[in-house]
């Protein structure tokens, strides 16, 4: 696998509950690089339980101009539970030209059936931002006991995204908290898009092109919070046609971004 | 991903979630992933279907199916009996049957009893008199443990009972910070890293905490991929030298004497 990869989740900052090897900006960079990962679409750590969100996405913009030697693109986060999110996501798309927001829906404490899910979307669409949804961050059964935090329930966006045309959608970490029998309804609920960070079990991406087309699976590794070698890893174990292998790898991503 | 490549022993492996509808056809699919991924031994355990509390009729069978599945590969594979405890005599009997007077090499003990339970001494000083491995499922879930589910802490205390058993704490406890520590103490307990997400730190502070001679390379395939846990190797920041241990050097030290007790070369 020598072609260039896209990389749709890493994360910046510091994870709450422990330092990570890779958890400093420049560390992550050289390991993405030395991987042959030449862009990766990073959000923040702090965005999941930090109230000033604005400051952490305007952290998240500096460490990836600093640090992102042209790799990183930031993905900024909204809270709608929050005063004002408006301004937050005026400024992710206006102040900082940012291709795409990642949302943590869980740690907010918000469903995505929740009316306001459906205007966030709405205007991120508006102003032409993927957004990504992170169903959870980490196995459930190993939280910390004071934080306990449900996977995101996806379900609702079957009935959401034909009211919503235009709306682009990346699930993150989705693969190990939507049941592979029920991917089709929500990949096909409109322009959807998953990636490999959780997917599990031998041959899994094999496994899992039984249920979704290649063209909606997209290369992410969840590092630095995983090893990134797991991805990598990933799309050697099942043995893929060279079509599969540059669209997951980086072609699908590269659509997501352009349109 | 080493130069040269390392040799890989996977501790732990399932022909459940392993497509194939025979133990034949399961374990031609497996090795042919782990082949793919460099794997040149694994070690097989349980049947196509696994059962929370098995009656000695149903780990007999799961047995059968991985006799059977090992059974045109000895080069390739090694298996461990799946027992219950809770059927001390019939447990015993199967020991036999599969290790003392079959191939297999350890014992396989999942969520039927709890691991610190009186019921497990025989069969412990058993498969300590016969250098087999002792493989425990172990895990600490903060959303509740099934009940017969071991944790670290009482496989500590199974430890200090049997201090000349091979003891090895399945999945470090899931919550591996927590399992790590509760094994430390025990020098007689060896750290499986299999099963869990691909956490980063996780084989960094098994191999500060324990010492990377106790720390184990296993999958958890085919419910786990190949790919997800050999990057908690691949991936650590340790020394080459260490990830060949615990990619397959330390795997091969605990199964030499019993492997050289029925006589197969290491
Ligand atoms: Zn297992």
């Amino acid at each position: 696998m020598n072609a260039p990869i896209i990389d749709v989740q890493v994360t910046l900052s510091r994870w709450p509950f422990r330092r990570l090897p890779l958890d400093e900006t420049p560390a992550l960079v050289e390991a993405l690089q030395s991987h042959g990962i030449t862009q990766a679409w990073a959000g923040s750590f702090d965005a999941l339980l930090h109230k000033d969100i604005a400051s952490a996405n305007a952290r998240l913009v500096d460490e990836c101009a600093k640090h992102g030697s042209g790799v990183l693109l930031p993905f900024g986060t909204v809270n709608p539970k929050l005063p004002d999110w408006e301004e937050d996501l005026r400024r992710c798309a206006e102040d900082y030209g940012m291709r795409g927001i990642r949302l943590h829906p869980n740690y907010h404490g918000y469903a995505l059936d929740d009316p306001l899910f459906a205007r966030l979307l709405q205007l991120a669409t508006e102003r032409k931002l993927i957004v990504q949804i992170t169903t959870a961050m980490e196995d459930e059964r190993m939280m910390h006991p004071l934080l306990q935090v449900k996977p995101v329930d996806v379900n609702p966006l079957v009935d959401l995204l034909p009211t919503v045309p235009g709306a682009r959608i990346v699930l993150l970490n989705a693969l190990r908290t939507v049941p592979a029998p029920i991917l089709p309804k929500i990949i096909g609920a409109g322009e959807v898009y998953a990636e490999i960070a959780s997917l599990e079990g031998v041959g899994g991406i094999t496994n899992i092109l039984q249920h979704m087309p290649a063209g909606r699976l997209l290369f992410g590794s969840h590092a630095p919070l995983f090893y990134l070698e797991s991805a990598l890893l990933k799309i050697k174990e099942s043995p893929l046609t060279d079509e599969q292998l540059n669209g997951i790898c980086r072609e699908n991503a590269a659509r997501v971004l352009a349109a | 991903m080493l130069n040269p490549p390392a040799e890989i022993w996977d501790l732990h492996t399932h022909l459940s979630g392993v497509p194939g509808r025979t133990p034949d056809e399961k374990m031609v699919n497996l090795l042919g992933f782990a082949e793919r991924m460099g794997i040149a031994k694994q070690v097989v355990f349980m049947g196509m279907e696994f059962s929370y509390e098995p009656t000695p009729e149903k780990f007999r069978q799961e047995n059968d199916e991985v006799l059977q599945a090992l059974s045109h590969y000895h080069d390739r594979a090694f298996g461990f009996v799946y027992l219950n405890p809770k059927f001390e005599k019939e447990s015993l009997d199967e020991f036999d049957r599969c290790v003392v007077n079959g191939p297999m090499v350890g014992i396989k003990l999942w969520v039927a009893e709890h691991c610190n339970a009186a019921s497990l001494d025989p069969i412990i000083a058993r498969a300590a008199a016969h250098k087999a491995l002792v493989f425990q499922h172990t895990w600490i879930k903060i959303t509740g443990n099934l009940p017969g589910e071991s944790t670290p802490m009482e496989l500590a205390e199974l430890a200090s009972r049997h201090p000349g058993a091979i003891l090895i704490c399945g999945h470090c406890g899931g919550d591996w910070e927590l399992g790590i520590r509760a094994i430390r103490p025990h020098k007689n307990i060896y750290a499986d890293l299999a099963g869990g997400d691909p956490t980063a730190g996780f084989t960094e502070m098994a191999v500060r905490e324990l010492g990377v001679e106790r720390v184990l390379f296993g999958s958890d395939a085919g419910g786990r991929s190949f790919a997800s846990q050999l990057a908690k190797v691949y991936g650590a920041r340790i020394t080459d030298d260490d990830k060949r241990l615990i990619l397959s050097g330390n795997l091969k030290r605990l199964l030499t004497p019993i492997l050289e007790a029925k006589g197969v070369k290491v």
